[in-house]
C-alpha cells in the first residue's frame, strides 16, 4: 500500500512537491532556530559561569545585595581558611577566590606623568599558585594575543583592544587607581606581561586580569576576596547538584542576622540565569507551536487546492463505491508520507547548517559595541539530541492536521450528484 | 529741639544695638574664625566604617584659601601619601608607586582615605561667604549654646552642596551643627562640632564629626591635635616637587 501511495505521490508532483517543500522549510527553521538559540544561551551561561558566577558563588550577604556595584568593602574575609574547608568538605568541586574591581588604568610617561588613562574592569584570580586551574577555566592560553601569562607578582594581562587604545606595550608599567577595601584611594603599579582577547565585548573593552594576591595588596584586603567561585570537577553544570550544595553550605555557614556571613548561590540563582534558561524552554515551545499552527494552515490551504484539482479523481473513486472513510484515510496516509519526507529533508538541512554554525558561528561584534552582557561576539549554534526531533514531529503533525482539515470536504460530496458532476 | 534730636538718636542707637546681625554678617564672622593667612595643623581622623575603625594622622599646611598641602603620617600603609591643592587643581602622591595623580572630574567625588569627606570637600573654598548667600532663619539652643540658624544657598552652579543649614554659636561664631543638601533637597552630609578650644583670640573646633548620610557607618571624627595660625610656610611646600620630597 505504501509503495502504491509513494508511486502516486511521485508521479503527481503537484500533489507532493509543494507540501514537501513547505514541511521541509518549517522543519528546517525549527531545527535551526532551536539549535542557534540553544547555542547562544549555552554560550551566555558558559561565559557567565567562567567569568562571573561560577557554578556556585560565595559572597557575604551584604556584598550580594549590591553585587552590581562591586562593593569590596563588604568582601569576604578569612578567605584562605574558608577555601580550605570547602576543598576538604566538597571534594568534587574546584574552589577558587576571586575579586572583581573597577577603577582607572593610568599609563605613565618617562617622567611619571599621565600619558594615557581609561576606565578599567579588573578581575583578580589565582594565577600564580601551581595547583590553580584558573588558566584553564578562563582559557587564558587561547586568549593570549601578545606577550605571556603572568609568572611573577604584580604582572597583569590587559585586553588587546584596551592596550591598543592606551598605547601600552608589553613590559610597560600600568598604574591602577581604584578604591581600597576601606574606601581609600588605591594606587598600585603593575607591569603588563601580555594582552588577551576573549571575544566577549565586556571583557575586551577594558579589562585587566591580575593575580589575586596582588589585588589583595593593591586594594588593602588582606586574606579577603570579593567572592569564592566553585566549579564541578568535570566543568559540567548540573542545577540540581549545585542547588543541593548551596542548601548544604548555607545551612551550615550563612546566618540571616549577620550581613557579613557567607552566602552561596548557584549559577541559576545568580544573574537571573534561571529566567534565561526558562525563557529558552518557552521560546523553544513557541517556535514549535507557531510551526505547527502556521504549517497546518498552509497545508490545509494546499490540501483544499489539491482537493479542487483532484475533484474528479475523488468523485470517480466515490462513484466506484469507495467509502468516504477509506478515501479520507488514504489522504491522511499520503500526508504522513509527505510529512515524513518533508520533515527528514528539513531536519537534515537544519542540522547541516546548525553543525556548520556550531563550528564557524556568526560574528555580531559590530552590533555589540555597547553590550554589557557576558556573551561571546561570535554566536554559535549547538546541536543537541532535541535538534534531531524538534522539527521532525511538528512537521509530521502539521502535515496530517492540514490534510485532516482539507479532507473534511470529502464528506460533503453528495453521491447522488456525482455522475452529474462527472459528466461536466 | 536739641533734646528732641538727642532722644531720636538715642532711640535709633538702641534699636540698632538690639537688632539681629544679618545672615551675611554672621557667615563672614564664621569665615573669619576659620580662615587665616597661613596655618599649620596636625590632626587625627578616626574613620568609623561599617566593619572597622581606622585612625589616620596628618599634618597640613594651608595658605589663604587657594593653597593646601597635607601629608599623612600614619598608619604605615598611608604614611607618606601627600595631597596638594593649588587653586582649583588637586594632586595626590603615592609613595608606593612614586606616582603623582591629578584628581579631577568624577574622582573628586570619591572619599578621602575612606572617610566621610570627599576630595570635593577638600577643594571647597573655605570662605563660605564667597560662594553662598546666607539668610538668618531663626534661633535654637544646641547643647546649651544659643545659636543662629543660617540657611545658605549657592551663589553659582557647580557647588558640591547647593544648600546648607548651619547652627552658629551666637557668642563664638562657630557652626556647631551643619546639614549639607543637594540641589534636589536631599540631605547628603551632616557635620557636628563636639568640642571647641580657643586659639589666640579665636574659637576653633577641636573635635568634630562628619557623616555622609548616604554611607553606612558611624561617620568620621576629625580631631585637631595642634594648630598654629599665621606661621611662616616656605613657598616650596606648595609645589608639585614637594610631593616627592
Amino acid at each position: 500500500m505504501i509503495r502504491f501511495l509513494i508511486k502516486g505521490l511521485l508521479r503527481d508532483r503537484s500533489r507532493s512537491l509543494f507540501p514537501v517543500l513547505m514541511v521541509s522549510a518549517g522543519a528546517f527553521l525549527t531545527v535551526f532556530l532551536y539549535s542557534f538559540m540553544k547555542g547562544t544561551m549555552d554560550d551566555l551561561i558558559n561565559s557567565n559561569a567562567k567569568f562571573d558566577t561560577g557554578h556556585v558563588k560565595i559572597m557575604t550577604r551584604a556584598y550580594e545585595e549590591m553585587a552590581d556595584q562591586i562593593p569590596n568593602d563588604l568582601a569576604l574575609l578569612e578567605v584562605n581558611s574558608l577555601v580550605e574547608r570547602l576543598r576538604s568538605s566538597e571534594r568534587g568541586m574546584v574552589w577558587t577566590p576571586r575579586t572583581r574591581f573597577g577603577g582607572l588604568l593610568d599609563i605613565p610617561d618617562e617622567r611619571g606623568e599621565t600619558r594615557a588613562q581609561g576606565p578599567v574592569m579588573g578581575l583578580g584570580v589565582d594565577l600564580l599558585s601551581p595547583e590553580s586551574r584558573e588558566k584553564d577555566i578562563l582559557n587564558l592560553d587561547n586568549a593570549l594575543v601578545r606577550g605571556r601569562l603572568p609568572r611573577k607578582e604584580n604582572e597583569i594581562l590587559i585586553s588587546e583592544e584596551f592596550a591598543k587604545k592606551l598605547g601600552v606595550e608589553i613590559g610597560e608599567v600600568a598604574t591602577l587607581i581604584g578604591s581600597t577595601m576601606n574606601g581609600a584611594m588605591a594606587i598600585h603599579n603593575f607591569k603588563v606581561s601580555g594582552t588577551v582577547r576573549f571575544g566577549i565585548t565586556v571583557m575586551d573593552r577594558g579589562a585587566i586580569i591580575a593575580d589575586i594576591k596582588d589585588v589583595q595588596s593593591a586594594l588593602d584586603m588582606e586574606d579577603g576576596a570579593g567572592e569564592i567561585v566553585g566549579y564541578s570537577e568535570n566543568m559540567l553544570y548540573d542545577d540540581d547538584t549545585m542547588l543541593a550544595l548551596t542548601h548544604r553550605f548555607n545551612d551550615k555557614f550563612s546566618r540571616d542576622d549577620d550581613e557579613f556571613s557567607p552566602l552561596m548561590l548557584s549559577l541559576s540563582q545568580k544573574s537571573g540565569l534561571r529566567e534565561y534558561l526558562d525563557l529558552v524552554d518557552v521560546f523553544g515551545g513557541i517556535i514549535v507551536l507557531i510551526f505547527v499552527v502556521v504549517m497546518s494552515i498552509v497545508l490545509w490551504n494546499s490540501g483544499l487546492i489539491n482537493g479542487l484539482r483532484r475533484y474528479g479523481e475523488i468523485g470517480v473513486r466515490l462513484a466506484m463505491g469507495e467509502p468516504k472513510g477509506s478515501l479520507y484515510r488514504w489522504m491522511i496516509y499520503e500526508s504522513i508520507i509527505i510529512g515524513f519526507i518533508g520533515s527528514i529533508l528539513g531536519t537534515v538541512l537544519g542540522l547541516a547548517i546548525s553543525y556548520y554554525l556550531q563550528y564557524t558561528g556568526i560574528d555580531f561584534a559590530a552590533i555589540m559595541q555597547k553590550s554589557t552582557m557576558l556573551i561571546s561576539n561570535v554566536m554559535r549554534a549547538r546541536v543537541t539530541g532535541w535538534s534531531y526531533v524538534i522539527g521532525f514531529v511538528p512537521g509530521l503533525v502539521a502535515s496530517v492536521v492540514g490534510t485532516m482539515f482539507a479532507g473534511i470536504g470529502i464528506y460533503r460530496r453528495q453521491t447522488a450528484q456525482l455522475f452529474k458532476e462527472l459528466e461536466v | 529741639m536739641r533734646k528732641l534730636i538727642l532722644i531720636i538718636l538715642l532711640i535709633n542707637c538702641t534699636l540698632l544695638y538690639g537688632q539681629e546681625p544679618s545672615g551675611k554678617a554672621i557667615l563672614e564672622r564664621v569665615d573669619d574664625n576659620y580662615t587665616a593667612e597661613n596655618r599649620r595643623a596636625t590632626s587625627t581622623m578616626v574613620i568609623k566604617g561599617r566593619r572597622a575603625t581606622r585612625t589616620l594622622q596628618a599634618e597640613s599646611w594651608i595658605q589663604g584659601v587657594d593653597k593646601a598641602f597635607t601629608e599623612y603620617l600614619s598608619p604605615a600603609r598611608e604614611k607618606g601619601t601627600k595631597m596638594l591643592k593649588m587653586g582649583d587643581e588637586l594632586w595626590i602622591y603615592s609613595p608606593a608607586t612614586d606616582r603623582i595623580i591629578k584628581i579631577a572630574g568624577h574622582m573628586l567625588k570619591r572619599s578621602v582615605m575612606g572617610s566621610d569627606l570627599s576630595y570635593e570637600d577638600y577643594m571647597e573654598d573655605p570662605r563660605l561667604s564667597n560662594i553662598y548667600s546666607a539668610e538668618l532663619s531663626g534661633d535654637e539652643n544646641i547643647n546649651g549654646r544659643d545659636c543662629h540658624i543660617l540657611e545658605l544657598s549657592a551663589k553659582k552652579e557647580g557647588i558640591a552642596y547647593y544648600r546648607r543649614k548651619m547652627w552658629v554659636d551666637k557668642e563664638r561664631y562657630l557652626p556647631l551643627k551643619e546639614e549639607l543638601f543637594a540641589k534636589s533637597g536631599k540631605l547628603l552630609k551632616r557635620f557636628v562640632i563636639n568640642e571647641v578650644f580657643k586659639v589666640g583670640k579665636r574659637w576653633y573646633p577641636k573635635r568634630m564629626v562628619f557623616k555622609d548620610v548616604l554611607k553606612k557607618g558611624d561617620g568620621t571624627e576629625f580631631i585637631i591635635d595642634a594648630i598654629e595660625f599665621d606661621v611662616e610656610i616656605p613657598e616650596y611646600i606648595f609645589s608639585k616637587a614637594s610631593l616627592r620630597r
